[in-house]
């Protein structure tokens, strides 16, 4: 007998570069945009100034929750069971390259606040009041195998009711996230969370 | 002042703030135009880096970045002793 989910992936968002999916559907195609990111932040958004402080890994974050999370509503869970379990490959690097030029001269506080990859998870958490469990890991590339386990092993201890988890890659103006809402109850999507789904999401 | 608006919004990244948006005597913090303690560090910096002025005393940071006045008369004072 196939046991039942302990979650379900019911929303996902990837961005590569000019171009936005929602739930396996086109949203932007935008090559002629010079800056993408400033495109977006009009488009799904606005009305958030902070934005413009963040470093570009933030930026890319946080337009990704944005994006997935318009229309979800989920104010029915407690703040502390809102999870948010990100990854990457580059961690902070590229602004952490780039704080170090200042280095030399006046170092820039602005800078050293984004040389760290999590703030991005901090950003999204600001954002939203996500206050649980959060995580950010580096892999060589998107490990399914260990995403799927962590978060699976966070429903399974009642840690969370919902998640918001992915890929978040930003380097030397190489950027591609891949990001999923996942919650107990099937709706939306309503894949079942399990490695080959995350899979097929990221390479689909 | 008028200067001083534009190294601000350059300096702190204030895209969606024009100049003519910050009065001259409105707070930079809290209800203001809403700066925060990061924006602080970058403002002490502008400091040097635009008019060689380094803060002596930290204490004396919240009364010189309380608007854009007591900002542009710390810098006159300051360049006149110098």
């Amino acid at each position: 007998m196939l046991e039942h989910p302990i979650a379900y992936i019911n929303h996902a968002v990837k961005i590569r570069p000019a171009q936005v999916w929602k739930d396996g559907s086109i949203l932007f195609d935008k090559p002629d945009q010079t800056d993408f990111f400033r495109y977006l932040y009009d488009a799904c958004s606005g009305q958030y100034p902070k934005f413009h402080k963040m470093d570009p890994l933030a930026k890319l974050g946080w337009l990704g929750s944005e994006i997935l999370l318009q229309g979800i509503d989920f104010s029915r869970y407690q703040p502390e069971d809102i999870a948010v379990i990100l990854s990457n490959r580059s961690s902070s690097q590229h602004t952490d390259e780039k704080y170090y030029k200042t280095i030399e001269n006046i170092a820039s506080p602005a800078l050293f606040v984004y040389t760290l990859p999590n703030i991005v998870i901090g950003e999204i958490s600001i954002r939203h009041k996500f206050k649980g469990e959060n995580s950010f890991f580096i892999f060589d590339t998107f490990d399914t195998v260990s995403m799927h386990g962590y978060v699976n092993a966070l429903f399974a201890s009642n840690q969370a009711e919902a998640c918001l988890c992915g890929w978040v890659e930003y380097y030397d103006d190489r950027y591609e996230a891949v990001l999923y809402w996942l919650e107990k109850d099937p709706q939306g999507l309503a894949l079942p969370l399990e490695e080959q789904e995350l899979k097929k999401l990221y390479l689909k | 002042m008028a200067d001083l608006k534009v190294q601000i919004i350059q300096q702190l990244n204030l895209q969606e703030v024009k100049p003519e948006d910050i009065d001259n005597d409105m707070s930079l913090f809290k209800d203001g135009l809403g700066l925060d303690s990061i924006d602080a560090l970058e403002l002490i910096v502008l400091l040097q880096q635009n008019y060689k002025i380094k803060i002596a005393n930290p204490d004396d940071g919240p009364k010189i970045f309380q608007s854009v006045r007591t900002m542009a008369t710390f810098i006159t004072e300051h360049q006149t002793a110098q």
